[in-house]
């Protein structure tokens, strides 16, 4: 079968688009509830927040790195912005204090990791734990509660019908793809996670773009708090625990490689849609959460066969 | 000679991927107890010809007869259990293991206590093979320890513990000393003398002259031709291998050198570069010769800014300065080559555009946004301008033969304008159609006005093309020549010379 080039050279997206597809036919045919544009837009609202995390992953793992820390740093970051919601700072400002904690957590991550010369595996998993020790401090182990309308709107608002948590993930979606393929910091992310040292004698700054790299990680998952926190009216110090693995599977699912240098924005997208589908349908027809985590699981695993299998009749 | 029965006959062997025809009905017979030379340019088909016959390729056409018996070798375990065994230039070795360890590996002799390795077995067996192979090398050493000569005796020596009656060896030399490769030559023709059939690839031509005893010429994924080497010439072969006469074989042309572009001066590293001084001029071609380890490599890393020197002063373009990194050197006209362009020159996963434009994005972005029709119609130009063989900018490099990716870095450094090239082993691995086209290449920098420091080891390469000749010895710049006065034995004598008083 000859494909035209576009799909061939996208094929992996398009493989991950069609099994998306598929899934959401076989769910609407088993449950009517499925395709009505409550439940549609009650999947993207559960998707959110992964998908928020899982994007700023998937620039970490196309540089060849991984961050463990996402979860904490999204209850870090919630609980900071909260108190200073609480404190009454104006909410654009309180905003901008989470996603600076958020943003911070990740520079130390990326610092570590460049300069410090640690692996990603090591630096991040002390930062899971920092991060999650500081929310823990930050509220005595506490939730904190009860925000302002204006604050809410974040997570109950509509903008021509459409929730306000899936607009800021599609605009945040389509920034990330843009500048994953269009600009220097997305060119030089591939180029890190395909090659570190080829692309330090080509000239890449590679340590400043890989402390880059974990800002925009931790930066992102400090903005999926902002978006739980609003949504639950709450921000909790355990919030966001295992939210790291969800992330990575959607990652994964959509056909970024853990090797580094191959990957998409929109391949993540779809897998984190294909995630909150399954969750989704799989609610909807009543089966257990415990058959669901076994699932989820499965197809995880069943991707990367998919991935590998494909790869190697290619030789 | 009456002729030894055949042990290997491939016949039509056909293999095609997307877009490339990469084998078109090739043959192969080898005969046992011969070493058979397996010649063509890169992407000629003979790494693919052979990873078909070691398992690791599916082949789509053809038939394979081994001892007259037709057999599959569907996987790579089917073929060593056939008899057939492989030395990639890259090896296999498990780096953190012993030697006898990975000689064994994935065979262990069994112990007493089942499930148990016996270690004494296991040492033994080892240090018997490699007694029988007349290389003293210590069954119990970390194979990361060893050098590259050992190394690949280590992998000589696996091959022959599965009872190898084909052994493969895959360009075995580009990494060896003169001194190894007369080592390696004597176990090949001992290997040779017990029966064993050695298929031997290669692109020094001056070693299938010593060392083989017929010769198959491939190109374009084509069957050319099989010759009985006393039989053949040299031009003879490379008329076949390029389907046409290189009549010259360095095409060099002196261009009159203009001003100083580059200026080095006592330039140190402690324990690699002692006190090294050198100049660059424009349009001039600089050979940097000496054996490996004597500090080229180091040299001309320590130039780029990609190792830090403990002293000497550096002088670019008339400005004396500090080369603190590599994004420095580029940013002052200089360009690396790398010797091992897989791991250093090229980020296989990505496409012939990412990696043409990857040291030059700075001038094709504003803002941060990079420009991709600029990229495109760059990469498009050099990629054309350098003839790289490839269905399209979008080509993984990954894909591409050793000389086409030789020349996506190249077409890097163009690209940035680089205008004072180091050129670390520009033509390794490479086919000598490709190499004369690097050559060219070289030499129409230098006309304009480029300045080339290019590291080689292979003697003519540095008599034919250079302006200048550097000798390095031990981390020092042990002499100096002009082209009209350097010869291969002056060259040597310099290179050795520490050495022998």
């Amino acid at each position: 079968m000859k494909l035209p080039p576009v799909i061939a050279r996208h094929a992996r997206q398009f493989g991950t688009f069609a099994v998306f597809v598929v899934l959401c036919a076989v769910i609407s045919v088993l449950t009517p509830h499925f395709f009505t544009v409550t439940n549609l837009l009650n999947v993207a609202q559960q998707t959110v927040i992964n998908a928020l995390i899982a994007v700023g992953l998937t620039y970490v793992i196309i540089s060849g790195g991984i961050d463990l820390s996402v979860g904490s740093i999204l209850a870090f970051a919630g609980v900071v912005m909260a108190h200073a919601l609480r404190l009454g700072w104006p909410v654009p400002l309180a905003i901008l204090a989470g996603v600076g904690v958020g943003a911070g957590c990740g520079l130390v991550n990326g610092l570590l990791i460049s300069y410090g010369r640690l692996p990603p595996f090591i630096a991040t998993l002390g930062m899971m734990s920092v991060a999650r020790g500081g929310a823990l401090l930050a509220t005595d182990g506490r939730p904190v509660s009860g925000f302002g309308e204006s604050f809410r709107w974040l997570a109950t608002g509509e903008i021509a019908g459409v929730p306000v948590p899936v607009l800021i993930m599609v605009l945040v979606y389509a920034a990330a793809h843009l500048v994953l393929q269009r600009t220097k910091f997305g060119r030089y992310t591939y180029a890190i996670g395909g090659n570190e040292e080829a692309s330090l004698l080509s000239g890449v700054p590679v340590r400043l773009y890989k402390t880059g790299i974990y800002v925009v990680g931790g930066g992102l998952a400090a903005l999926g708090a902002v978006l739980l926190t609003a949504r639950l009216n709450s921000a909790q110090p355990i919030a966001g625990i295992n939210y790291e693995l969800d992330a990575i599977a959607a990652t994964v699912i959509g056909g970024t490689s853990l090797m580094g240098g191959q990957g998409s924005v929109i391949g993540t997208l779809i897998g984190a849609l294909i995630m909150g589908v399954l969750r989704n349908g799989l609610n909807l027809l009543g089966v257990s959460s415990f058959i669901q985590q076994v699932v989820i699981g499965v197809v995880i695993i069943a991707a990367v066969l998919l991935d590998t299998f494909f790869k190697q009749s290619k030789r | 000679m009456e002729a030894a029965p055949a042990i290997l006959q491939m016949k039509g062997i056909a293999k095609r991927y997307p877009g490339v025809v990469a084998l078109d009905g090739v043959d192969l017979e080898v005969r046992r107890g011969e070493v058979h030379i397996l010649l063509g340019e890169n992407g000629a088909g003979k790494s693919t010809l052979m990873k078909i016959l070691a398992g690791a390729v599916r082949r789509d056409a053809g038939t394979i007869a081994l001892d007259g018996r037709e057999c599959d070798l569907a996987t790579p375990r089917a073929a060593q259990a056939a008899g057939v065994s492989i030395i990639y230039q890259e090896f296999n070795l498990v780096p953190h293991l012993t030697v006898a360890e990975n000689i064994f590996l994935g065979r262990e002799p069994r112990g007493q206590v089942p499930g148990l390795i016996s270690a004494a077995r296991l040492r033994t067996d080892a240090a018997r093979l490699l007694r029988e192979l007349e290389v003293t090398i210590n069954p119990g050493a970390v194979v990361a320890d060893l050098g590259v000569a050992e190394q690949q005796m280590v992998e000589v020596a696996k091959a022959l513990s599965v009872e190898a009656k084909i052994l493969v060896l895959d360009e075995p030399t580009s990494a060896l000393s003169d001194k190894e490769i007369a080592q390696l030559f004597k176990v090949i023709r001992a290997l040779r003398g017990r029966g064993v059939a050695l298929i031997y690839i290669s692109h020094r031509m001056e070693e299938l002259f010593q060392i083989g005893d017929r010769v198959t010429v491939m190109r374009d994924g084509r069957y050319i031709a099989t010759r009985d080497i006393p039989q053949t010439t040299l031009p003879e072969l490379v008329s076949l291998m390029v389907g046409r006469d290189l009549t010259e074989h360095f095409p060099k042309k002196a261009v009159p050198p203009g001003e100083e572009l580059l200026r080095v001066e006592h330039l140190s590293r402690t324990g690699a570069l002692h006190d090294i001084s050198l100049t660059l001029r424009r349009g001039e071609v600089v050979g940097l010769a000496g054996l490996m380890g004597s500090g080229r490599t180091e040299l001309a890393r320590a130039i780029f800014g990609a190792d830090p020197v403990t002293a000497g002063r550096v002088t670019v373009k008339g400005r004396e300065v500090k080369v603190g990194s590599p994004r420095q050197a580029i940013g002052l006209g200089l360009g690396l080559l790398t010797e091992d362009r897989k791991r250093q020159g090229l980020v296989l996963c990505l496409d012939i555009r990412a990696n043409t434009c990857l040291a030059s994005v700075d001038r094709f972005s504003a803002a941060g946004v990079v420009d991709g029709r600029r990229e495109t119609a760059a990469a498009q130009k050099l990629t054309a301008d350098l003839r790289v063989k490839t269905p399209g900018l979008h080509q993984r490099v990954v894909n591409l033969s050793g000389g086409n990716q030789q020349k996506v870095v190249l077409a890097k450094w163009l690209c940035c304008e680089a205008d004072i090239l180091i050129f670390d082993e520009p033509t390794r691995g490479i086919d000598v159609g490709s190499k004369v086209e690097i050559y060219q290449l070289i030499n129409r920098l230098a006309a304009e006005g480029k300045a080339i420091l290019m590291i080689s080891s292979e003697l003519p390469e540095i008599l034919g093309m250079s302006d200048r000749i550097l000798v390095m010895n031990r981390g020092r710049i042990a002499g100096e020549f002009t082209a009209a006065e350097a010869t291969q034995e002056k060259i040597l004598h310099c290179a050795l010379g520490a050495h022998a008083a």
